[in-house]
């Protein structure tokens, strides 16, 4: 679905991405993890054109995408969920929601979105003629995937999502990931919190310094996982 | 000063200000969305006055005059977009804070060559210039229809930006222009909106500006442009309603000085007016608009 292939990206003089290559399929929900700094959030720029790609290939649904403005990429059925959430604060929440379907061409299709997804998430349904900025983080977080569903994506990258969330509510993210997911949706998540990733997610790229350092399915990252902490624990391996 | 003068004077602070909130919000809804000002702005005044200009001397009406100069300064506006701000999308704030300033000295010396660098009278209508009794009171009818035409206009900017979804990316990319391109909203799309817009506000204020001065000249644009700009700074630049509030402030403070500063002071009533405003700034300095309130973006 998504193939990404030798890119490298940065700001201006400063490289922060070199030849990264991934790929995701469909159905997938695929982790990107790696400590502060490794270049996860410009990775996710990058594959929505928000940050330019200066080598390498990106595809996704069998098109060359590298090179497209933002606006084509989102419409094309890959969307961004950023960091931080940035949500239209100033804006309600039903307003944000009909943000999300600014793309759809179809109009009564969008409107039924709306309606589906206020079912789906209450407390959007509660709050829809409040300004968003008025909103928890955790209900902002929802927010801010609800807003990308609205575009009827077929590959959603979610960066950070629980971030600044309180340990419960990140519960209540990543089960609405699962869902989703369950439902035919593919993701690519982009984590600080390794437990809860590798939790959710079938494969695992680890980056560090900009460049893939290990992939691997979440099992197998796991039982490494689970080794290295014994180890470290003193257990007898 | 009586009851009668105290209101003509406030109808009067009323329709200045109308001018000046639909000028603010012209120059705010550029900044808002690229965060950058446009300093042509003013001469989107002085391309609407002469093409109003032109078409009263060629014969046209009154207001089929009024219409075309808004047209031009629409066209105007988005050819502005296109060659000063559009080249250079992502450069450094001060380059197009130069190509725009360049174009505003571009047209101002084109048509000091072109046309004369001498004011050229544009006839209003008789009756615009009459006044209306009711009760006793005086009202200029030249007042009324400023106030009504503003409103108008900015009732149906509200409705636009409230109700259409191209009014709603307006809105989110003035908050977020990258979010809102992630949404699918093309770049290209939502700024020349945004310019269009500012024409047509720019069209419609000096249309209402020129009427009340009834002459046109090559650097009449500058004016307009400095008093938006202290309204936009004196509303705030965060939200667009601040532009409104910050429009008619100002007018109501330069009403308020022409009336009580002494004769032999008032041709610095600009000058007063800039250090109330100093005032205020000193001890407001987000400008007035919280960023919180109201529901204009």
């Amino acid at each position: 679905m998504l193939d990404v292939q030798g890119v490298s990206a940065g700001y201006g003089a400063v490289q922060v991405l070199s030849d990264v290559s991934l790929h995701v399929d469909e159905g997938e929900v695929v982790a990107v993890l790696g400590a502060n700094g490794a270049g996860k959030s410009t990775l996710m720029n990058t594959l929505v054109g928000i940050v330019p790609a200066r080598t390498g290939t990106i595809s996704f649904l069998g098109k060359s995408i590298r090179g497209w403005k933002t606006e084509a990429i989102a419409r094309s059925g890959l969307t961004l969920v950023p960091e931080g959430r940035r949500v239209f604060s100033a804006l309600t929440v039903e307003e944000n929601l009909r943000m999300g379907a600014y793309g759809h061409r179809d109009r009564t299709a969008a409107a039924n979105d709306l309606v589906e997804l206020l079912e789906r998430f209450p407390i959007l349904a509660q709050r829809r003629r409040q300004p968003a900025g008025t909103l928890s983080g955790g209900e902002q977080q929802q927010l801010a995937i609800a807003r990308a569903l609205m575009s009827r994506p077929r590959l959603v990258l979610l960066d950070e999502p629980s971030l600044g969330l309180a340990p419960v509510v990140v519960e209540v993210v990543f089960e609405l990931i699962r869902q989703l997911n369950e439902d035919g949706l593919t993701f690519v998540i982009v984590e600080q919190s390794v437990t809860q990733a590798l939790d959710v997610s079938d494969r695992v790229y680890v980056l560090a310094g900009g460049r893939v350092v290990a992939e691997g399915t979440s099992e197998e990252m796991t039982a490494a996982a689970e080794r290295l902490e014994a180890s470290y624990l003193g257990g007898n391996e | 000063m009586t009851t009668a003068t105290v209101l003509q004077q406030i109808l009067n602070a009323l329709s200045l200000g109308a001018i000046y909130a639909v000028l603010a919000l012209g120059l705010a809804i550029v900044f808002s969305t690229l965060g950058l000002l446009n300093f042509a702005y003013g001469e989107l005044v002085t391309v609407n006055g002469y093409v109003m200009w032109l078409a009263v001397s060629a014969g046209l009406g009154f207001w089929a005059a009024a219409g075309l100069g808004v047209v031009a300064a629409v066209v105007f506006s988005l050819l502005i977009e296109l060659t000063a701000f559009r080249p250079l999308r992502g450069a450094s704030g001060p380059a197009v804070i130069f190509s725009s300033f360049a174009v505003s000295v571009i047209i101002q010396n084109l048509i000091r060559n072109f046309v004369s660098p001498r004011p050229q009278g544009i006839a209003v209508p008789g009756w615009m210039d009459g006044v209306l009794t009711v009760g006793g009171l005086r009202f200029p009818v030249l007042s009324v229809v400023t106030i009504a035409v503003a409103a108008v206009a900015l009732v149906a900017l509200s409705a636009l930006l409230t109700r259409s979804r191209h009014g709603l990316a307006l809105r989110a990319a003035a908050e977020d222009f990258a979010v809102t391109r992630l949404m699918g909203a093309p770049a290209n799309r939502i700024i020349g909106m945004a310019f269009a817009l500012s024409g047509m506000l720019a069209g419609i204020a000096g249309f209402l500006w020129i009427a009340r001065r009834g002459t046109v000249n090559p650097t009449m644009g500058f004016t307009p442009l400095i008093q938006a700009f202290i309204a936009v700074g004196l509303g705030g630049f965060s939200k667009l309603s601040g532009a409104i509030y910050g429009g008619f402030l100002v007018a109501f403070i330069e009403v308020a000085l022409q009336v009580a500063l002494p004769a032999a002071l008032r041709p610095f009533t600009m000058a007063f007016a800039l250090m109330v405003v100093v005032v205020i700034l000193f001890f407001r300095p987000q400008g007035l608009a919280r960023a919180a309130e109201g529901r204009l973006a």
